[in-house]
């Protein structure tokens, strides 16, 4: 975390290695490929990263070896599946530096995970609780609360942002009650590229006697995550958007709270035994694992996480901040463009509409130049409200990605400005 | 591979960024509100349609895209003086020449030549993902078309 402070001579013994954005556009085999006739240039990271050739294999080696049903198996091949699977589990442990493995729920994604915190924590709320959000979380840490307030008379609150897409802190501590019961929000935003003072966050919620969820789909990619440390009481993330595969996700919880949850769904592997007249639940993780879990996702994961530190967290970080810096001036100098999030603390997003073009309009022409960028509300649409805009374009950031890549996005926003300025 | 200039024509620019018809009509008869919840574009038609069922006025107010601006601003400009049947058929022309396949339960060959100006929409159809924006608004004429004289939304 404090690599950027240090100030080290390239190849000075100690420095970190450089490092080296070929080698590892070489990983990824679907980056080799022409999208209407020019060479691709991935930047829709945000939506979902590709996989590296190590992730892909991992997968197909399981359903070419070892694929079996997990769990009370006595047969090879559901031990070898089992003891995957649950190897998995540690190594997403280590990698979010919790303190066991219980604590490490897998899910289909993000989305799920905070569906079961607002499904499992939101049975023991009352009417008039307070559950506290920020403007700037994507609909799925809105709607699970509206939902969820329907349900039990629960109140959301709502933390406003800045005009630079800004968590406003003081109006997040006055927003704090006696009654919020949760704070859940974003580690990272989606569309605006906010970076949030989580550790800060998590000591006022604590202060005000609220447990705190964090939404780390985007963070987790681009930030080193260390839950315990940050004290987080719940941390959730998706594995497709850090190189792993999509369908599967994580919910880390601190194990006193996982305990003190409701059942989320019931099934088979989350019971101990089950008769007509009572069920016993099975012991934590499981007991919030219903079901047949998708098996090859948790393996897919491991090798993402492997990859990822393969390359050394703060290298990838120091590359990407570098190619947003670049991106951020590459903009600037075009006429008529507006960057929306604008955060002294930004990661990999570069969200922006142009004059006189729609978002739509110019994701269309950007991929006929073979760019992928998305367009659209980014399922923030309060954060689109805020800004005023009804979407913008949006060119995400991650390792693989190098200033040729925002060059070429650079020639194609020309394109556009040509056509409609 | 399909060329930027086969989709962005001049006239589709040029009524992109200078809707015709581009306005609240008071007086309309029928009215519909057209939204693509997807990529946040929506629209209000006004339509006065008179007793003999001849669309009299056509006009619009809303945000979008060039393809779905362009799209509705033609749209009103070929619809007056059309009745309520040839304003159908237009749309199963509209639909055929967007996304290649013929409207449900049509069995005869349409003729493309009465949609005009329109033709200039052939290139969508070389874009699936924008097939939407260019005919939200005919889907928003239908459902004016079907309400009395009640506005409707399409949502």
């Amino acid at each position: 975390m404090n690599a950027s402070n240090e100030t080290m001579a390239p190849g000075a013994p100690g420095a970190p290695p450089a490092y080296d954005v070929e080698a590892a556009r070489r990983d990824f085999p679907i980056l080799d490929q022409r999208v209407h006739g020019q060479p691709l240039v991935y930047l829709d990271n945000a939506a979902t990263t590709q996989k590296p050739e190590s992730v892909i294999r991992a997968i197909s080696d399981y359903y070419r070896r070892d694929n079996a049903n997990i769990h009370r198996g006595v047969h090879e091949l559901s031990n070898r599946a089992t003891r995957a699977f649950e190897n998995a589990r540690g190594r997403v442990r280590r990698f979010l530096n919790a303190a066991e493995d219980a604590e490490i729920i897998f899910l289909r994604g993000a989305t799920e995970a905070i569906n079961l915190v607002a499904s499992s924590f939101g049975q023991q709320l009352a009417p008039g609780d307070e559950i506290l959000i920020s403007t700037m979380e994507h609909h799925s840490n809105i709607v699970p609360w509206q939902m969820l307030s329907q349900r039990a008379g629960t109140v959301l609150k709502v933390a406003p942002i800045n005009d630079r897409g800004e968590l406003i802190l003081e109006e997040f501590e006055r927003l704090l009650s006696e009654r919020t019961r949760l704070v859940a929000i974003v580690h990272q935003s989606n569309s605006l590229g906010t970076v949030n003072p989580v550790a800060e966050i998590v000591e006022l919620a604590h202060r005000a006697g609220a447990k705190v969820l964090l939404d780390g789909a985007q963070a987790v990619s681009h930030h080193p995550v260390d839950v315990r440390a940050l004290d987080a009481d719940f941390y959730a993330l998706s594995a497709h958007k850090m190189y792993g595969p999509t369908g599967i996700g994580v919910l880390y919880g601190k194990r006193e709270l996982l305990e003190s949850l409701p059942p989320y769904q019931g099934g088979g592997d989350m019971i101990l035994s089950v008769t007509f007249e009572e069920t016993k639940y099975n012991v934590l993780p499981y007991r919030l694992e219903a079901g047949t879990p998708d098996i090859s996702g948790p393996i897919g994961l491991e090798a993402a996480i492997d990859y990822l530190e393969q390359h050394d967290l703060a290298s990838i970080q120091r590359h990407e901040q570098d190619l947003l810096e670049y991106g951020t001036e590459l903009l600037q100098e075009l006429p008529g463009i507006r960057l929306i999030g604008t955060a002294r603390h930004r990661s990999s997003v570069l969200s922006f509409v142009v004059d006189g073009a729609h978002p739509h309009d110019v994701g269309t022409i950007l991929d006929l130049e073979g760019v992928a960028v998305r367009t659209g509300h980014h399922c923030t649409q309060p954060v689109m409200e805020r800004f005023g805009v009804p979407a913008t374009v949006r060119a995400s950031l991650s390792l693989y990605n190098t200033r040729d890549d925002l060059d070429r996005l650079a020639a194609g926003l020309r394109k556009v400005i040509e056509v409609f300025g | 591979m399909s060329d930027l200039r086969d989709l962005y024509q001049e006239v589709i620019l040029d009524h992109g960024k200078r809707p015709r018809n581009f306005r609240k009509d008071e007086s309309a008869n029928r009215q519909a509100r057209g939204y693509n919840p997807l990529c946040g574009d929506q629209l209000q038609l006004y339509l006065q349609v008179d007793a003999g069922g001849i669309v009299r006025e056509a006009s619009f107010q809303g945000s979008g895209c060039a393809i779905s601006t362009a799209s509705t601003s033609m749209m009103t400009q070929i619809l007056k003086g059309k009745t309520e049947a040839e304003a159908r058929e237009l749309f199963d022309k509209f639909h055929e020449l967007i996304t290649g396949e013929r409207p449900s339960g049509r069995l005869d060959q349409l003729d493309p030549a009465d949609l005009g100006k329109l033709s200039v929409f052939a290139g969508v159809k070389e874009f699936p993902n924008r097939v939407k924006c260019a005919t939200l608004a005919w889907h928003t004429l239908k459902a004016a078309l079907d309400a009395k004289d009640e506005p409707v939304s399409t949502e």
